[in-house]
């Protein structure tokens, strides 16, 4: 093993170099091309054994790596924003197809206005695509989600999308563990696929389907989806078990006691972290709840982290207009029902378009949250006066 | 024939397609299939676009083709098999071919970008387009292959507009890639040579075969062949085949008949053409014979083509 100083971008690409990636198709978006560019470098350095397409779209990209899939080869891409919205379409054909393909996602807001700073806007829209969706906090966190992605997605049939913030990891320089590839083999077996396209025994595959049968289909990828929770867990625990890194599902990080939750997921996640920790020095009940699974949706270690807590505030860095944001419902729904259902939990709309969500940010919303304000509304936070 | 692998072969008498197909009666993209597959043989995987063909091969579980095929989403025949290539490679499986195949929609249209790249990145497939001329699965919209004085249900004027049907093959010449050609459904063994010829040669190869559309051309089911073949005559459709983007050649050149001949036998999906409207598409099928003519005699070199006949 290696610690190299290296950004989110670079440790992506090593994620991929370790999983033994075999195709992968690349079209340039900023701020993730680092990661297409780094893989070229690695093929060309013949350091990673793959195939590399270079696509005239983001929706060619992952229509060849459908294919590619199909026909047995493990594979990866990474995309950002627009690029990822262009594939829309075909996110859902991946996952109706069941395949186990990893792809990056560098968070980037969608425009208009036209911009290429972080928020989560591009990944929220795909949120029902049938992909799991994992949020990294740091870069070390992205090298070990693609390669869990590959031992969860190869598992349960269904692609995984790794994000990581736009500029906060992508261009930021931390030390990362990169692994030596035998240990990452014996954690990771070469990809066996049950049915792959093969002129030896020759399949026709995602014929057209009738209301007979297309429920039954989406009601298998369902259950695929729920079992993903577990395998995501054991999946995770061995992972730590090799590399002596563990993430779950979630974190909860001084939830026990805490009065005050405050949940968030990607690199804002560091910046929570860090007040947390001096406010408990101060003695504050102040915990900390990181979702690092979207889907499936941790419901129960949600409910389990706040169940102490007397409020909650849920940290979003994108918005779905007209109703807020999107982890503020997700919570809010996973506690309905559950005995913590009576607890407030704040909705606070933060950092979107790639402004810094600050520990000065972070006392805010906690101010805020102390003043009980309204919780039907999503609050916005830092927003300039309107002249 | 100037061209040793356009020589006459035999038409293999394996079949890869199963009766009980979903096409329509008379159906020529069907029949292209079969006669492509004949020549391809049993080592190839299809990666197949939506349009027709997305409905023919039958519902789930059902198949009606013997090779291995891939359903995908619409306008990505050719990414699709760059992605099968790539694997199929880095499998060490180069000996497995990959047919893309599409209908004009998918090619001429929405898988514009993807095909030009493939074709500008050389890749090892061959892609077939079968044309009937516009978006006939969902009942016959007009696309950038639909001819001159052609109604489609989204034709809202009843006058020529000076559109041209876009010329598919000289723009993927233009690629420079090894083999681009048309063929013809009324023409088979032309269509099997090419086919054969085409799966001989490394790099991407692009086949442009004219399947009239019985059900969307209003025609009976048993027309669809002789309406290509008035098509190859009336020189809408020549038959030609162009090298590395360079040498032309034309391939047959049968006794030629006016448009006007060729659009009396399906007058039931035109415009009510003035006599100036038809002279106009006329003088443009003459003009683009007469430089397929001025290209292959460039290319045979002084004394003219020999191949032509």
């Amino acid at each position: 093993m290696e610690r190299i100083i290296m950004n989110g971008n670079s440790a992506a690409a090593y994620g991929a170099v370790l999983s033994r990636v075999q195709v992968t198709a690349a079209y340039p978006i900023s701020p993730q091309t680092g990661i297409v560019e780094a893989l070229a470098q690695h093929i060309a350095s013949g350091r990673l054994k793959a195939k590399f397409i270079m696509a005239e779209s983001e929706h060619s990209v992952m229509a060849s790596l459908i294919a590619a899939s199909e026909a047995g080869a493990r594979v990866f891409t990474a995309t950002s924003s627009q690029g990822l919205a262009l594939m829309h379409e075909l996110l859902h054909w991946a996952a109706g197809a069941r395949l186990p393909i990893v792809m990056v996602n560098v968070n980037r807001a969608m425009s208009a206005p036209w911009t290429m700073y972080c928020d989560q806007s591009d990944i929220i829209a795909q949120r029902d695509t049938g992909w799991l969706h994992v949020y990294c906090e740091q870069n070390q966190e992205a090298l070990d989600a693609i390669i869990q992605g590959y031992k969860v997605a190869e598992q349960v049939m269904l692609p995984v999308l790794v994000n990581m913030d736009g500029y906060y990891n992508s261009y930021t320089t931390e030390p990362v563990d990169v692994y030596d590839i035998e240990d990452v083999d014996r954690y990771l077996p070469p990809y066996n696929p049950p049915v792959k396209l093969d002129p030896n025994e020759p399949h026709t595959l995602h014929g057209g389907t009738g209301p007979h049968l297309f429920m039954e289909m989406r009601y298998q990828m369902w259950e695929a989806m729920e079992h993903a929770r577990a395998v995501a867990q054991e999946a995770d625990e061995e992972f730590g078990q090799i590399f002596g890194h563990r993430y779950g599902l979630t974190e909860a990080y001084g939830c026990e006691d805490a009065e005050l939750v405050l949940v968030g997921s990607g690199s804002l996640v560091g910046t929570l972290r860090e007040v947390v920790d001096e406010r408990r020095e101060r003695g504050e009940r102040i915990g900390l709840l990181k979702i690092r699974y979207l889907r499936p949706f941790p419901t129960q270690q949600v409910r389990q982290a706040v169940a102490s807590a007397q409020q909650i505030a849920v940290i979003d860095r994108n918005v779905s207009v007209g109703m807020g944001g999107v982890f503020w419902q997700e919570v809010r729904s996973a506690l309905y029902g559950s005995q913590v259902r009576d607890r407030p939990v704040l909705g606070f709309i933060a950092g979107l378009g790639g402004r810094d969500v600050t520990p000065g940010t972070v006392d805010q919303i906690i101010q805020i949250a102390r003043s009980n304000p309204p919780q039907d509304v999503p609050i916005w936070i830092e927003l300039k006066e309107r002249r | 024939m100037s061209q040793p692998a356009l020589t006459p072969v035999a038409v293999p008498d394996q079949e890869y397609l199963s009766p009980g197909m979903y096409s329509c009666p008379g159906c020529m993209a069907a029949l292209a299939m079969r006669h492509v597959l004949k020549a391809m043989g049993p080592n190839t995987i299809i990666a197949l676009t939506t349009g027709c063909w997305a409905v023919i091969d039958g519902p789930f579980p059902y198949t009606s083709v013997k090779v291995p095929l891939l359903h995908g989403a619409f306008g990505t025949a050719a990414s699709m098999a760059r992605g099968l290539r790539a694997a199929l490679d880095i499998q060490g499986r180069d000996d497995v071919q990959v047919l893309a195949w599409g209908g004009d929609g998918a090619t001429f249209d929405i898988g514009m970008t993807a095909l030009s790249a493939a074709a500008a990145y050389n890749e090892n497939v061959l892609y077939v387009c079968y044309d009937n001329e516009a978006y006939m699965n969902t009942g016959g919209q007009q696309s950038t292959a639909t001819l001159p004085g052609v109604r489609t249900t989204t034709t809202t004027e009843s006058r020529l507009l000076g559109i041209r049907k876009k010329n598919i093959v000289e723009i993927m010449a233009a690629h420079r890639i090894p083999f681009a050609a048309t063929a013809s459904i009324g023409y088979l063994d032309d269509l099997q040579r090419k086919v054969q010829y085409a799966r001989s040669l490394k790099g991407f190869k692009f086949i442009h075969i004219h399947t009239p559309c019985p059900t969307g051309w209003q025609l009976p089911p048993d027309e669809g062949v002789r309406i290509a073949r008035l098509a190859v005559r009336a020189r809408i459709h020549p038959l030609y085949h162009v090298l590395d983007g360079q040498q032309y050649v034309i391939d047959l050149n049968p006794d030629p008949i006016p448009v006007r001949q060729y659009f009396e036998t399906q007058r039931r999906r035109l415009l009510p053409l003035s006599e100036e409207e038809l002279a106009w598409i006329q003088q443009d099928v003459d003009q683009q014979w007469q430089t397929l003519l001025i290209r292959s005699q460039c290319a045979a070199g002084p004394g003219g083509s020999e191949s032509v006949r």
